[in-house]
């Protein structure tokens, strides 16, 4: 059992870093601001929700796994509208750092 | 690994200072600067010091980072600064090398094991009622630091509201913020105060047993008081306001109050009597977190700009 929520961590959190991985990327190789939102998004609300469910089962106690979904939770809630913001301002040419 | 990761954060560290420094454009250097306050609460957090790691999170990345973002907006619109000359960078970079040499001397003239007071706070902590070694240290052993604290964060803001015009005073700290009622920046604004509120009130209570306090939840207040105002909900308070100013002397003046009672019942100022210790340490705390959640909000806004209602 231990051996196999062992594996349900490695797997998803390795999966996690990989959308951290492609977002990053995205956000070094993009052209523009909105596709490097695009990719940033991918990052905050997959990467680390892969990267939450996986840790999940490692902390040791139902309240601090609540505690963990809910950082995910809000960071999704924070980034998505942000990212809505950023992309408002550069739609509107008033880009603050081109 | 812990040290692969230890060495990786390191070496990301002083790239972010550097690139901080040596940055043309004012903004990318701020971008750089929050991005060194995270890393740097990733580095308290791996040497054990969680209640420094939240304030450096807190204050050091989030509320300091907003306000160089705002002086940078501020300098856009300002007359260019004339560039450095030769001699000026000699003498800054002579001043950063020696302030530097003297600091590194210090520390490593420090005797192995290093001075320290920590066995002397485990011994008496027990005396003071809280759990929390670092809440003991600001707000009993050291709490004349503490209180000076909170007066030269007053003093910041009355420095910050000083720079006002005549014509605006005493009105509203800042410019009018009208985000579209309906817009996102609204929509966030209305759901995120709930959660900030129990977050930022239960970090300010857990801080007597554990890591937290009353910087650090009235930060998190703050900052859930100025996404409000950002998005045009609230508006900040006219600086003439009579309830304001009590407010805003009210922690300081608690904290006084309690010093003075501690030279009748424990014969210092500042003292606490053991059996009332707890009690009086909660007290302080309590002034304090409405008097700091106010200046950390206020400071951001700036010196008033509008007289009208």
């Amino acid at each position: 059992m231990s051996a196999l929520l062992d594996l349900w961590t490695v797997v998803l959190v390795s999966a996690g870093a990989v959308f951290y991985l492609a977002g990053t990327v995205g956000l070094l190789r993009f052209p523009d601001a909105l596709t490097r939102l695009h990719a940033l998004t991918k990052a905050d609300n997959l990467g680390l929700g892969l990267v939450v469910l996986g840790l999940v089962p490692q902390v040791g106690g139902v309240i601090i796994g609540i505690k963990l979904v809910a950082v995910w939770l809000l960071v999704m809630v924070s980034g998505a509208c942000v990212a809505q913001l950023i992309a408002r301002l550069v739609r509107h040419g008033s880009d603050p750092a081109p | 690994m812990t040290l692969l990761f230890d060495a990786a954060l390191v070496v990301v560290l002083l790239g972010l200072a550097a690139w901080v420094v040596l940055a043309r454009n004012a903004f990318a250097a701020v971008a750089a600067f929050i991005a060194y306050g995270l890393l740097l609460t990733l580095a308290w957090l791996q040497l054990h010091g969680i209640d420094i790691a939240l304030t450096e999170a807190a204050i050091g990345g989030g509320l300091t980072g907003a306000l160089l973002i705002g002086a940078v907006i501020r300098l856009r619109t300002a007359p260019p600064a004339a560039p450095a000359t030769s001699m000026t960078l000699a003498l800054a970079a002579i001043a950063a090398a020696t302030t530097t040499a003297v600091l590194a001397a210090c520390v490593l003239a420090l005797p192995d094991p290093a001075p320290t007071l920590a066995p002397l706070v485990a011994d008496n902590i027990a005396v003071t009622g809280v759990e929390n070694a670092i809440t003991a240290v600001l707000l009993a052993f050291r709490s004349m630091d503490t209180l000076l604290e909170a007066i030269v964060l007053l003093f910041a803001l009355v420095g910050a509201w000083s720079l006002g015009a005549d014509s605006a005073w005493p009105g509203r700290p800042g410019f009018a913020q009208s985000a579209p009622p309906n817009g996102i920046l609204a929509y966030l604004a209305r759901i995120l105060p709930p959660i900030g509120l129990v977050i930022g009130v239960y970090i300010f209570w857990t801080g007597a047993d554990n890591p937290g306090g009353k910087f650090q939840g009235a930060t998190i207040l703050a900052a859930i008081w100025l996404l409000t105002m950002a998005a045009g909900l609230t508006d900040a308070p006219r600086v003439g306001s009579r309830w304001l100013r009590a407010a805003l002397v009210a922690g300081p003046l608690g904290f006084i109050a309690v010093g003075v009672f501690g030279s009748y019942s424990a014969g210092a100022f500042l003292a606490l009597p053991p059996e009332a210790a707890k009690p009086l340490i909660l007290a302080i705390e309590i002034a304090l977190m409405p008097t700091l959640t106010l200046i950390l909000a206020l400071l951001l806004p700036g010196p008033p700009q509008r007289t009208s209602s």
